[in-house]
């Protein structure tokens, strides 16, 4: 980079301009990839659940949970809201579902059909000619103790085996006596999941549905058991809605406000600064663009805390740039060359650089571990903000002096200073 | 030059006043928490065109909605209120906005937030172990960059000096959230609670830029002159850059401030005045502590 700055500059130029495009919210970068925007922006309904663990072994746990979430999103899918969301938050030992729904109309009703436990139950088939007839059993997931992943002895094939408590082992019993050669139908909230066909009467108290799993398939049968059988109840802990209007308002404010303090920041290091502050102002345009897409391509949702720590980050990001401008400043009063000076100044600033920028890299990292997820939003875009920040105060602020150096006027002004070291 | 150093007694009074005041004012009135913490629910909703007043309001929220206990106040200006309560079911927040759209039909809800007591416990201890490993965090990584600076003040005491000045910079706009919370009824929320960490990220930033001035000072003129005058040096050395670091910063806040979204508002004034804490920290109380803690010359 030291031999071919105005290479390298043009580079970073022509990326940050394919940037800038790419995270316009309109025309071609929204039709690549739209932002992905939280709800207290676009309006909708947060929902927590606390799934309550209590009766469920410590080594089903992450399959439980797993296969709630699965049940849950078919559920939300219903809804016909646009990217509906369902994620885990684990935390310690208890587990949560928190479920996003941007723009849903009846909240009520979603709440309504997501509290619902799964409903796992058996039905029996008949075929009368063409028509297939599903008659319910009374046997439901209640009676199911648990599913497992299992391989079959001889083929390495994958196969699911289920177990039933006692009662549940006398009504399977009997269901199988009764439908030997026939398919068994297992419904999950009513809809066909798996229909095997029962070989012979199995009394055991565990049955092993074979098949042409793949492992994926037989893993996500084994959570859908796992979900309608096992007793993990899900209760409604936390609600939050938003209107679309608070949201958009809000939106609004918040990028008014950061292109004001991004002006603020602009004037304030042109005014201080002069020719090194509008360095650092294209620097810092350039990282504005480098941050933001790089927060689309990674798929960040942008809530309102999450917008807040990258603006938060804006005002920092010309520190590193300040510290190095004075560090410049103070080795041409020692009578370095421009020049040198310059390369100097960024190698003397760097630790302090360094070390304060880490001290913010400590508090995000923190945050994000031990926050849910409006503050992960904030956590996350400070913490990518920063590391940016640092390439961009530093490669891309000593490439525009470099290139400045080279010029023309650079070298006018170098013959001008003493030259010794 | 500026003598920071030599009349450090002056600046020690006036921050041990001022932490001072914060803890006696956390003592007497506590953290007035919201309900993300103690559980609750949070209700924003607009009547326009109405004239209802607050009164009106909390009189139809005792007597027709039954809610005992609400808080609800006004934005004035909008027709919208806040009301505050414990947490309801969901079918009770349906039947209530049936009832109050039947009283005013232009009844418009912006926001509604219930939250069960549980999530609060889980939370409040999550906040705990978040600001504890912030603090030490930092101090240790502040005691690691210096070891190179072990003498005469040895680089644990730089990690100790940092930590006593983040909890400096974290008590005076902690003090400030607890008396606008007696005041002005401004609840802690996990806002404030981030505010108050990002502030300990930030407000060590000059502290560092200081100390780093100190230790490549003491590795030029280590034994020639004393410490005390070295230390004063790189105070004003770096007095320029520290105030115009935070600067920008606070231009952005103040940006944030006046112009962002009405909901971040205590949190944009919490980081505002902790910056500004921490500008004053870095000069005047992390560097003349070195210089209290070294051996005499």
């Amino acid at each position: 980079m030291r031999r071919h700055p105005g290479l390298y500059l043009t580079i970073v130029i022509i990326v940050a301009v394919a940037a800038a495009l790419f995270v316009y919210p309109k025309n071609w970068g929204a039709k690549a990839l739209p932002w992905r925007l939280g709800l207290d922006l676009v309006g909708g309904t947060h929902l927590v659940y606390q799934i309550d663990l209590s009766q469920v072994a410590v080594a089903d746990r992450d399959s439980v949970v797993q296969g709630l979430r699965d049940v849950i999103e078919k559920r939300v899918n219903l809804f016909g809201v646009s990217e509906p969301q369902v994620y885990i938050a684990q935390t310690g030992d208890s587990a949560q579902l928190d479920v996003d729904l941007a723009g849903v109309k009846n909240v009520t009703d979603a709440i309504n059909q997501i509290g619902e436990t799964p409903l796992l139950d058996f039905a029996e088939v008949q075929q009368n000619g063409s028509s297939t007839q599903y008659v319910p059993t009374n046997l439901t997931g209640q009676y199911i103790t648990g599913a497992q992943l299992t391989f079959n002895q001889t083929t390495n094939a994958p196969q699911v085996q289920i177990s039933f408590n006692t009662d549940g082992t006398k009504i399977f019993g009997e269901i199988t006596a009764a439908n030997v050669g026939k398919p068994l139908a297992i419904f999950l909230d009513n809809n066909l999941i798996e229909a095997p066909t029962v070989d012979e009467a199995i009394t055991g108290g565990t049955a092993l549905i074979t098949g042409n799993f793949t492992v994926d398939s037989a893993k996500t049968l084994v959570e859908r058991f796992n979900a309608g059988a096992l007793p993990a109840p899900i209760s409604l802990v936390n609600q939050q809605t938003v209107s679309a209007t608070l949201g958009n308002d809000s939106l609004r404010n918040m990028i008014l406000a950061a292109v004001l303090g991004t002006l603020l920041v602009i004037l304030f290091m042109l005014f201080y600064y002069r020719l090194f502050g509008f360095f650092a102002a294209c620097a810092l345009i350039i990282y504005i663009a480098f941050t933001l897409a790089i927060f689309k391509l990674i798929g960040i949702t942008m809530s309102l805390s999450g917008i807040a720590g990258f603006v938060l980050t804006i005002g920092m990001a010309v520190d590193a740039n300040i510290l190095t401008f004075e560090r410049i400043k103070e080795e041409q009063k020692r009578g370095l060359p421009r020049t040198s000076a310059v390369e100097e100044g960024f190698r003397r600033a760097w630790p302090s650089i360094r070390d304060s920028n880490t001290s913010t890299i400590i508090t995000a990292v923190i945050l994000y571990y031990f926050t849910s997820s409006f503050v992960q939003g904030f956590a996350l875009t400070l913490l990518i903000g920063v590391v940016v920040s640092l390439f961009s105060a530093i490669t891309t602020t000593r490439l525009f002096l470099r290139v400045y150096e080279n010029s023309g006027r650079g070298k006018q002004n170098k013959t001008v200073a003493p030259q010794h070291a | 030059m500026l003598n920071i150093v030599g009349k450090r007694k002056i600046w020690f009074t006036v921050s041990g006043i001022l932490v001072g005041a914060a803890f006696v004012a956390m003592i007497i009135f506590g953290f007035k928490l919201s309900a993300e913490f103690k559980g609750g629910t949070l209700w924003e909703f607009s009547l326009p065109g109405t004239s209802a007043s607050l009164g009106d309001v909390q009189q139809f929220f005792a007597s027709n909605l039954h809610i005992e206990n609400s808080d609800i106040s006004i934005n004035n200006g909008s027709e919208s209120f806040l009301a505050r309560f414990d947490a309801i079911p969901e079918a009770t927040h349906q039947s209530d906005i049936v009832t109050l759209t039947a009283q005013w039909p232009s009844f418009s809800e912006a926001s509604f937030q219930s939250i069960g007591p549980s999530v609060g416990a889980a939370l409040e201890k999550n906040v705990v172990i978040a600001i504890l490993l912030v603090l030490v965090g930092i101090s240790l990584y502040i005691a690691f960059a210096f070891r190179k600076a072990s003498r005469p003040v040895s680089s644990w005491k730089y990690g100790w000096i940092t930590l006593l000045t983040l909890i400096h910079d974290v008590s005076i706009p902690a003090g400030m959230l607890v008396l606008l919370g007696r005041f002005r009824g401004v609840e802690i929320d996990t806002n404030a609670i981030v505010a108050l960490l990002v502030v300990m990220g930030f407000s060590v930033h000059d502290t560092i830029v200081v100390f780093d001035r100190v230790r490549e000072n003491l590795s030029l003129r280590r034994g020639k002159e004393k410490f005390a005058s070295i230390v004063n040096d790189s105070v004003n050395q770096t007095i320029a850059r520290s105030i115009n670091t935070s600067l920008t910063l606070i231009l952005v806040l103040l940006a944030l401030y006046f112009v962002g979204p009405a909901d971040l508002k205590y949190f944009i004034l919490t980081l505002l005045v902790g910056v500004i804490t921490g500008i004053y920290s870095s000069i005047f109380i992390a560097s003349p502590l070195l210089v209290s803690v070294s051996p005499k010359e």
